[in-house]
Protein backbone atom coordinates (compact mmCIF):
# COMPACT_ATOMS: atom_id res chain seq x y z
CA UNK A 1 0.00 0.00 0.00
CA UNK A 2 2.64 2.48 1.24
CA UNK A 3 4.56 1.33 -1.98
CA UNK A 4 2.05 1.88 -4.07
CA UNK A 5 1.84 5.39 -2.91
CA UNK A 6 5.27 5.73 -3.04
CA UNK A 7 5.83 4.75 -6.95
CA UNK A 8 2.74 7.85 -7.26
CA UNK A 9 4.56 10.29 -5.81
CA UNK A 10 7.60 9.63 -7.48
CA UNK A 11 6.14 9.86 -10.89
CA UNK A 12 4.48 13.45 -9.85
CA UNK A 13 7.75 13.89 -8.79
CA UNK A 14 9.09 13.03 -11.94
CA UNK A 15 6.90 14.72 -14.22
CA UNK A 16 7.01 18.28 -11.93
CA UNK A 17 10.94 17.84 -12.82
CA UNK A 18 10.48 17.32 -16.50
CA UNK A 19 8.04 20.40 -16.87
CA UNK A 20 10.86 22.76 -14.82
CA UNK A 21 13.76 21.09 -16.21
CA UNK A 22 15.29 24.79 -15.64
CA UNK A 23 15.69 23.52 -12.24
CA UNK A 24 17.85 20.94 -12.68
CA UNK A 25 19.71 23.00 -15.70
CA UNK A 26 20.30 25.34 -13.41
CA UNK A 27 21.69 22.55 -11.04
CA UNK A 28 23.98 21.18 -14.11
CA UNK A 29 24.81 24.37 -14.80
CA UNK A 30 26.24 25.12 -11.39
CA UNK A 31 28.23 21.88 -11.08
CA UNK A 32 29.82 22.80 -14.84
CA UNK A 33 30.66 26.50 -13.21
CA UNK A 34 32.31 24.97 -10.36
CA UNK A 35 34.23 22.37 -11.70
CA UNK A 36 35.54 25.42 -14.10
CA UNK A 37 36.48 27.38 -11.99
CA UNK A 38 38.37 24.78 -9.77
CA UNK A 39 40.15 23.96 -13.25
CA UNK A 40 41.57 27.32 -13.38
CA UNK A 41 42.24 27.86 -9.72
CA UNK A 42 43.80 25.01 -9.63
CA UNK A 43 45.64 24.80 -12.28
CA UNK A 44 48.91 23.12 -12.41
CA UNK A 45 48.85 22.81 -8.49
CA UNK A 46 46.94 19.47 -8.25
CA UNK A 47 47.79 16.57 -6.47
CA UNK A 48 45.33 12.99 -5.66
CA UNK A 49 44.80 14.03 -2.67
CA UNK A 50 43.60 17.06 -3.55
CA UNK A 51 41.96 15.95 -6.80
CA UNK A 52 40.13 13.80 -4.63
CA UNK A 53 38.51 16.23 -1.69
CA UNK A 54 37.80 18.57 -4.25
CA UNK A 55 35.56 16.81 -5.93
CA UNK A 56 34.15 15.39 -3.25
CA UNK A 57 33.35 19.04 -1.46
CA UNK A 58 31.89 20.16 -5.24
CA UNK A 59 29.40 17.18 -4.87
CA UNK A 60 28.55 17.73 -1.37
CA UNK A 61 27.32 21.35 -2.63
CA UNK A 62 26.19 20.06 -5.63
CA UNK A 63 23.71 17.76 -3.77
CA UNK A 64 22.79 20.53 -0.94
CA UNK A 65 21.80 22.68 -3.73
CA UNK A 66 19.67 20.03 -5.46
CA UNK A 67 17.87 18.89 -2.08
CA UNK A 68 17.23 21.74 -1.09
CA UNK A 69 14.59 22.64 -3.44
CA UNK A 70 12.62 19.18 -2.55
CA UNK A 71 10.38 20.72 0.03
CA UNK A 72 10.45 24.34 -1.42
CA UNK A 73 8.27 23.79 -4.21
CA UNK A 74 5.59 23.18 -1.72
CA UNK A 75 3.03 25.48 -1.69
CA UNK A 76 0.82 25.03 1.66
CA UNK A 77 -2.13 24.40 -0.81
CA UNK A 78 -0.41 21.51 -1.83
CA UNK A 79 1.19 20.56 0.92
CA UNK A 80 -2.75 19.85 2.67
CA UNK A 81 -4.08 18.17 -0.54
CA UNK A 82 -1.12 15.92 -0.41
CA UNK A 83 -1.89 15.83 3.63
CA UNK A 84 -5.10 14.25 2.92
CA UNK A 85 -4.24 12.02 -0.17
CA UNK A 86 -0.74 10.33 1.07
CA UNK A 87 0.90 9.24 4.66
CA UNK A 88 3.59 11.24 5.42
CA UNK A 89 6.29 7.83 5.25
CA UNK A 90 5.23 7.76 1.60
CA UNK A 91 5.76 11.44 1.29
CA UNK A 92 9.10 11.17 2.70
CA UNK A 93 10.47 8.08 1.30
CA UNK A 94 9.32 9.48 -2.54
CA UNK A 95 11.12 12.39 -1.85
CA UNK A 96 14.56 10.46 -0.38
CA UNK A 97 13.96 7.84 -3.69
CA UNK A 98 13.91 10.79 -6.41
CA UNK A 99 16.70 13.38 -4.93
CA UNK A 100 18.77 10.18 -4.67
CA UNK A 101 17.82 9.05 -8.21
CA UNK A 102 18.74 12.89 -9.38
CA UNK A 103 21.96 12.67 -7.24
CA UNK A 104 23.30 9.59 -8.94
CA UNK A 105 22.60 11.28 -12.16
CA UNK A 106 24.30 14.18 -11.26
CA UNK A 107 27.16 12.46 -9.57
CA UNK A 108 27.98 10.28 -12.60
CA UNK A 109 27.73 13.71 -15.05
CA UNK A 110 30.03 15.39 -12.73
CA UNK A 111 32.65 12.71 -12.53
CA UNK A 112 32.79 12.52 -15.74
CA UNK A 113 32.92 16.00 -16.33
CA UNK A 114 35.27 17.27 -13.81
CA UNK A 115 38.05 14.08 -15.11
CA UNK A 116 37.60 15.65 -18.48
CA UNK A 117 38.75 18.62 -16.95
CA UNK A 118 41.00 17.96 -13.66
CA UNK A 119 43.10 14.91 -15.34
CA UNK A 120 41.49 11.59 -14.79
CA UNK A 121 42.86 9.95 -12.12
CA UNK A 122 40.35 7.44 -11.39
CA UNK A 123 38.54 6.63 -14.42
CA UNK A 124 37.61 3.80 -14.92
CA UNK A 125 38.43 2.44 -11.84
CA UNK A 126 35.01 -0.03 -10.51
CA UNK A 127 35.56 0.75 -6.90
CA UNK A 128 35.82 4.30 -7.00
CA UNK A 129 32.40 4.46 -8.98
CA UNK A 130 30.62 2.17 -6.38
CA UNK A 131 31.71 4.66 -3.70
CA UNK A 132 30.30 7.58 -5.39
CA UNK A 133 27.33 5.47 -6.05
CA UNK A 134 27.01 4.97 -2.30
CA UNK A 135 27.89 8.31 -1.44
CA UNK A 136 25.71 10.38 -2.85
CA UNK A 137 23.15 8.10 -1.75
CA UNK A 138 23.67 8.61 1.91
CA UNK A 139 24.27 12.45 1.19
CA UNK A 140 20.25 12.56 -0.23
CA UNK A 141 19.00 10.51 2.40
CA UNK A 142 20.42 12.63 5.46
CA UNK A 143 19.47 16.10 3.26
CA UNK A 144 16.02 15.04 2.71
CA UNK A 145 15.32 15.18 6.32
CA UNK A 146 17.29 19.00 6.50
CA UNK A 147 15.77 20.32 3.71
CA UNK A 148 12.23 19.26 5.27
CA UNK A 149 12.77 21.25 8.32
CA UNK A 150 14.73 24.25 6.44
CA UNK A 151 11.53 24.75 3.93
CA UNK A 152 9.27 25.31 7.06
CA UNK A 153 11.49 28.55 8.55
CA UNK A 154 13.26 31.72 6.88
CA UNK A 155 16.01 32.61 4.72
CA UNK A 156 16.28 28.64 4.05
CA UNK A 157 19.26 28.19 2.18
CA UNK A 158 21.58 29.25 4.92
CA UNK A 159 19.77 27.13 7.46
CA UNK A 160 20.27 24.03 5.10
CA UNK A 161 24.02 25.03 5.22
CA UNK A 162 24.57 25.09 8.56
CA UNK A 163 21.86 22.21 9.67
CA UNK A 164 23.31 19.61 6.69
CA UNK A 165 26.92 20.20 7.19
CA UNK A 166 28.00 19.46 10.84
CA UNK A 167 25.42 15.86 9.76
CA UNK A 168 27.37 15.23 6.19
CA UNK A 169 30.52 15.69 8.01
CA UNK A 170 31.34 12.16 9.29
CA UNK A 171 29.89 10.96 5.41
CA UNK A 172 32.57 13.19 3.70
CA UNK A 173 35.81 11.97 6.11
CA UNK A 174 34.67 8.36 4.92
CA UNK A 175 33.91 9.07 1.16
CA UNK A 176 36.91 10.89 0.96
CA UNK A 177 39.31 8.48 3.20
CA UNK A 178 37.19 5.14 1.24
CA UNK A 179 37.87 6.34 -2.43
CA UNK A 180 41.54 7.86 -2.12
CA UNK A 181 41.89 3.97 -1.30
CA UNK A 182 40.16 3.44 -4.60
CA UNK A 183 42.17 5.33 -6.41
CA UNK A 184 45.26 4.06 -5.10
CA UNK A 185 44.11 0.44 -6.27
CA UNK A 186 42.15 -0.84 -3.28
CA UNK A 187 39.89 -4.03 -4.12
CA UNK A 188 36.33 -3.90 -2.77
CA UNK A 189 37.06 -5.87 -0.14
CA UNK A 190 39.35 -3.56 1.23
CA UNK A 191 36.56 -0.07 1.66
CA UNK A 192 33.30 -2.38 2.10
CA UNK A 193 34.49 -1.65 5.53
CA UNK A 194 33.40 2.28 5.05
CA UNK A 195 31.26 1.58 2.56
CA UNK A 196 28.93 -0.66 5.42
CA UNK A 197 29.27 2.36 7.91
CA UNK A 198 28.29 4.53 5.04
CA UNK A 199 25.07 2.23 4.36
CA UNK A 200 24.66 1.34 8.37
CA UNK A 201 24.21 6.11 8.18
CA UNK A 202 21.63 5.50 5.25
CA UNK A 203 19.49 3.55 7.31
CA UNK A 204 19.44 4.95 10.51
CA UNK A 205 18.59 8.29 8.47
CA UNK A 206 15.66 6.40 6.93
CA UNK A 207 14.37 5.28 10.17
CA UNK A 208 14.80 8.21 11.91
CA UNK A 209 13.06 10.38 8.65
CA UNK A 210 10.45 8.29 9.18
CA UNK A 211 10.06 8.17 12.86
CA UNK A 212 10.52 11.88 12.77
CA UNK A 213 9.15 13.27 9.07
CA UNK A 214 4.87 13.28 10.76
CA UNK A 215 6.00 15.58 13.19
CA UNK A 216 6.89 18.02 10.43
CA UNK A 217 4.10 17.85 8.09
CA UNK A 218 1.14 18.38 10.23
CA UNK A 219 0.67 22.18 11.02
CA UNK B 1 8.59 19.03 53.14
CA UNK B 2 11.47 16.72 53.18
CA UNK B 3 11.34 17.87 48.81
CA UNK B 4 11.90 21.59 50.29
CA UNK B 5 14.78 20.89 52.17
CA UNK B 6 16.05 18.88 49.58
CA UNK B 7 15.81 22.42 47.12
CA UNK B 8 19.09 23.49 48.47
CA UNK B 9 20.53 20.83 50.46
CA UNK B 10 22.08 18.94 47.09
CA UNK B 11 23.01 23.32 45.98
CA UNK B 12 24.91 23.07 49.72
CA UNK B 13 26.57 19.73 48.67
CA UNK B 14 27.36 21.00 44.94
CA UNK B 15 29.31 24.18 46.80
CA UNK B 16 30.97 22.47 49.55
CA UNK B 17 32.46 19.35 46.42
CA UNK B 18 33.33 22.09 44.14
CA UNK B 19 35.43 23.56 46.60
CA UNK B 20 37.12 20.46 47.49
CA UNK B 21 37.78 20.34 43.49
CA UNK B 22 39.46 23.85 43.33
CA UNK B 23 41.38 23.55 46.76
CA UNK B 24 42.09 19.85 46.21
CA UNK B 25 42.44 20.42 42.47
CA UNK B 26 45.30 23.28 42.82
CA UNK B 27 46.79 22.24 46.27
CA UNK B 28 47.09 18.17 46.69
CA UNK B 29 50.20 16.29 45.19
CA UNK B 30 50.34 14.72 41.60
CA UNK B 31 52.34 12.62 40.10
CA UNK B 32 55.17 14.26 38.55
CA UNK B 33 55.30 13.06 34.82
CA UNK B 34 56.86 14.69 32.00
CA UNK B 35 56.02 16.91 29.78
CA UNK B 36 52.37 17.23 31.63
CA UNK B 37 54.01 18.54 34.54
CA UNK B 38 51.61 20.24 36.97
CA UNK B 39 48.89 20.78 34.25
CA UNK B 40 47.63 17.45 34.76
CA UNK B 41 45.57 19.48 37.41
CA UNK B 42 43.61 20.37 34.35
CA UNK B 43 41.79 16.73 34.50
CA UNK B 44 39.69 17.96 37.32
CA UNK B 45 38.40 21.04 35.57
CA UNK B 46 38.96 20.30 32.02
CA UNK B 47 37.22 16.41 31.79
CA UNK B 48 34.28 17.88 34.26
CA UNK B 49 32.86 19.94 31.96
CA UNK B 50 32.77 17.19 28.97
CA UNK B 51 31.20 15.27 30.99
CA UNK B 52 28.60 17.77 32.45
CA UNK B 53 28.03 19.05 28.85
CA UNK B 54 27.06 15.55 27.61
CA UNK B 55 24.90 14.58 30.51
CA UNK B 56 23.33 18.38 30.08
CA UNK B 57 22.94 17.50 26.33
CA UNK B 58 21.71 14.16 26.96
CA UNK B 59 18.57 15.20 29.21
CA UNK B 60 17.71 18.04 26.91
CA UNK B 61 17.76 14.91 24.28
CA UNK B 62 14.58 13.68 26.60
CA UNK B 63 13.07 16.63 27.00
CA UNK B 64 12.77 17.14 22.83
CA UNK B 65 11.47 13.45 22.43
CA UNK B 66 8.97 14.52 25.61
CA UNK B 67 8.27 17.69 23.68
CA UNK B 68 7.06 15.43 20.55
CA UNK B 69 4.74 13.00 22.80
CA UNK B 70 3.10 15.90 24.41
CA UNK B 71 3.42 18.62 22.68
CA UNK B 72 3.25 21.00 26.04
CA UNK B 73 5.71 23.83 25.50
CA UNK B 74 7.15 23.31 28.91
CA UNK B 75 9.14 20.88 26.99
CA UNK B 76 9.84 23.05 24.58
CA UNK B 77 11.69 25.93 26.92
CA UNK B 78 13.69 22.68 28.82
CA UNK B 79 15.22 21.79 25.55
CA UNK B 80 16.24 25.35 24.86
CA UNK B 81 17.95 25.83 28.19
CA UNK B 82 19.79 22.26 27.99
CA UNK B 83 21.62 23.81 24.84
CA UNK B 84 22.16 27.08 26.18
CA UNK B 85 23.41 25.26 28.96
CA UNK B 86 24.92 22.51 27.27
CA UNK B 87 26.99 25.22 24.80
CA UNK B 88 28.37 27.19 27.76
CA UNK B 89 30.02 23.99 29.15
CA UNK B 90 31.31 23.34 25.35
CA UNK B 91 33.09 26.20 25.22
CA UNK B 92 34.54 26.57 28.20
CA UNK B 93 36.12 23.08 28.14
CA UNK B 94 37.36 23.95 23.87
CA UNK B 95 38.95 26.49 26.20
CA UNK B 96 40.52 24.63 28.12
CA UNK B 97 41.24 22.08 26.57
CA UNK B 98 42.83 24.35 24.13
CA UNK B 99 45.12 26.03 26.87
CA UNK B 100 45.89 22.27 27.48
CA UNK B 101 47.14 21.46 24.54
CA UNK B 102 49.11 24.82 24.06
CA UNK B 103 50.94 23.94 26.67
CA UNK B 104 51.61 19.71 26.22
CA UNK B 105 51.30 19.73 22.77
CA UNK B 106 52.40 22.80 21.50
CA UNK B 107 49.24 24.01 19.74
CA UNK B 108 46.24 25.39 20.51
CA UNK B 109 44.34 22.52 17.90
CA UNK B 110 45.93 19.70 16.71
CA UNK B 111 43.23 17.57 13.88
CA UNK B 112 41.79 14.35 15.97
CA UNK B 113 39.31 12.84 16.02
CA UNK B 114 38.33 13.52 19.52
CA UNK B 115 38.91 17.59 18.98
CA UNK B 116 36.85 17.93 15.53
CA UNK B 117 34.37 15.63 17.12
CA UNK B 118 33.35 18.09 20.22
CA UNK B 119 33.95 21.21 17.29
CA UNK B 120 31.12 19.42 15.11
CA UNK B 121 28.88 18.29 18.05
CA UNK B 122 28.80 22.38 18.88
CA UNK B 123 28.03 23.30 15.22
CA UNK B 124 25.31 21.15 15.54
CA UNK B 125 23.98 22.96 18.35
CA UNK B 126 24.62 26.45 16.90
CA UNK B 127 22.89 25.35 14.10
CA UNK B 128 20.19 24.69 16.47
CA UNK B 129 19.96 27.92 18.17
CA UNK B 130 20.09 29.63 14.66
CA UNK B 131 17.10 27.11 13.67
CA UNK B 132 14.61 28.40 16.67
CA UNK B 133 15.55 32.30 16.33
CA UNK B 134 13.91 32.11 12.72
CA UNK B 135 10.94 30.74 13.70
CA UNK B 136 8.69 32.49 15.37
CA UNK B 137 5.56 30.81 16.11
CA UNK B 138 6.43 28.93 19.35
CA UNK B 139 4.62 25.53 18.56
CA UNK B 140 6.00 24.92 14.86
CA UNK B 141 9.48 26.63 16.54
CA UNK B 142 9.18 24.04 19.19
CA UNK B 143 8.37 21.18 16.66
CA UNK B 144 10.93 21.86 14.09
CA UNK B 145 13.43 22.21 16.70
CA UNK B 146 13.12 18.81 18.59
CA UNK B 147 13.19 16.87 15.03
CA UNK B 148 16.23 18.23 14.27
CA UNK B 149 17.24 17.95 17.66
CA UNK B 150 16.66 14.57 17.69
CA UNK B 151 17.74 13.27 14.15
CA UNK B 152 21.44 15.21 15.01
CA UNK B 153 22.03 13.59 18.27
CA UNK B 154 21.69 10.16 16.85
CA UNK B 155 23.43 10.91 14.05
CA UNK B 156 26.18 13.01 15.85
CA UNK B 157 26.51 9.40 18.36
CA UNK B 158 27.31 7.14 15.29
CA UNK B 159 29.47 10.11 14.27
CA UNK B 160 31.06 10.09 17.52
CA UNK B 161 31.56 6.17 17.43
CA UNK B 162 32.84 5.92 13.88
CA UNK B 163 35.05 8.93 13.92
CA UNK B 164 38.24 7.07 16.09
CA UNK B 165 38.67 4.89 13.39
CA UNK B 166 38.22 6.85 10.05
CA UNK B 167 40.59 9.21 11.70
CA UNK B 168 42.99 6.92 12.90
CA UNK B 169 45.29 6.69 16.33
CA UNK B 170 44.62 9.72 18.47
CA UNK B 171 46.76 12.30 20.39
CA UNK B 172 44.26 12.98 22.94
CA UNK B 173 43.92 10.37 25.92
CA UNK B 174 40.82 8.01 26.70
CA UNK B 175 39.39 4.75 25.23
CA UNK B 176 37.99 5.06 21.33
CA UNK B 177 35.15 7.04 21.69
CA UNK B 178 34.79 7.25 25.10
CA UNK B 179 37.33 10.50 25.75
CA UNK B 180 39.06 10.42 29.29
CA UNK B 181 37.08 7.05 30.39
CA UNK B 182 40.08 5.35 30.64
CA UNK B 183 40.53 5.83 34.78
CA UNK B 184 42.21 2.60 35.01
CA UNK B 185 45.89 4.42 34.65
CA UNK B 186 44.60 7.22 36.59
CA UNK B 187 46.80 7.85 39.61
CA UNK B 188 45.01 7.03 42.94
CA UNK B 189 46.16 9.96 44.02
CA UNK B 190 44.59 11.57 41.78
CA UNK B 191 41.09 9.63 41.92
CA UNK B 192 40.64 11.28 45.32
CA UNK B 193 39.80 14.38 43.56
CA UNK B 194 39.32 13.11 40.04
CA UNK B 195 35.48 11.21 40.77
CA UNK B 196 34.46 14.17 43.40
CA UNK B 197 35.40 16.63 40.44
CA UNK B 198 33.21 14.44 37.66
CA UNK B 199 29.77 14.35 40.35
CA UNK B 200 30.53 17.88 41.61
CA UNK B 201 30.67 19.33 37.89
CA UNK B 202 27.44 17.67 36.87
CA UNK B 203 25.59 18.56 39.20
CA UNK B 204 26.60 22.23 39.09
CA UNK B 205 25.92 21.96 35.42
CA UNK B 206 22.25 20.84 36.66
CA UNK B 207 22.25 23.92 38.69
CA UNK B 208 23.51 26.45 36.49
CA UNK B 209 20.76 25.10 34.14
CA UNK B 210 17.72 25.20 36.07
CA UNK B 211 18.76 29.00 36.55
CA UNK B 212 18.59 29.29 33.24
CA UNK B 213 15.39 27.36 32.81
CA UNK B 214 14.07 29.64 35.71
CA UNK B 215 15.19 32.78 33.67
CA UNK B 216 13.28 31.70 30.63
CA UNK B 217 10.32 31.34 32.24
CA UNK B 218 10.02 34.53 33.83
CA UNK B 219 10.88 35.69 30.44
CA UNK B 220 7.98 34.14 28.71
CA UNK B 221 6.03 35.20 31.73
CA UNK B 222 6.39 38.68 31.26
CA UNK B 223 6.27 39.10 27.56
CA UNK B 224 2.87 37.00 27.89
CA UNK B 225 1.90 39.83 30.53
CA UNK B 226 2.86 42.46 28.48
CA UNK B 227 0.90 41.16 25.28
CA UNK B 228 -2.06 40.54 27.66
CA UNK B 229 -2.21 44.68 28.56
CA UNK B 230 -1.85 45.28 24.88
Amino acid sequence: MVIKEIIYLMQKEFLLEWRQKHALGGIMLYLVSTIFICYLSFAGIMSVPTWNALFWIIIAFASLNLVLKSFADETSGRKLYLYTLATPSAIIFSKILINSIVMVVLGVLGFILFNLFMGNMAGGNFTYWLVLIIGVLGFSSILTMVSAIASQARNNFTLMAILGFPLILPLLLLLIRASLLAIEGASIKSVSGDLVVILLLVMISLTLSNILFPYLWKE
Amino acid sequence: MPNKTWNYTWKIFTIVLMLYVILGGLLFEVPALPVIHQTIRNIYFHVGMWFSMIFILFVGFLFSLAYLRTFDLKYDRMAFATVKTGLIFGFLGIITGMIWAQNTWGTYWVNDPKLNGAAVGILVYLAFLILRASLDDPEKRGRLAAVYKIFAFVIMFVFIMILPRISGPSIHPGVDGNPALATGDLDPMMRRVFFPAILGWILFSWWIYTVVERKDKINQKINQLNADQL
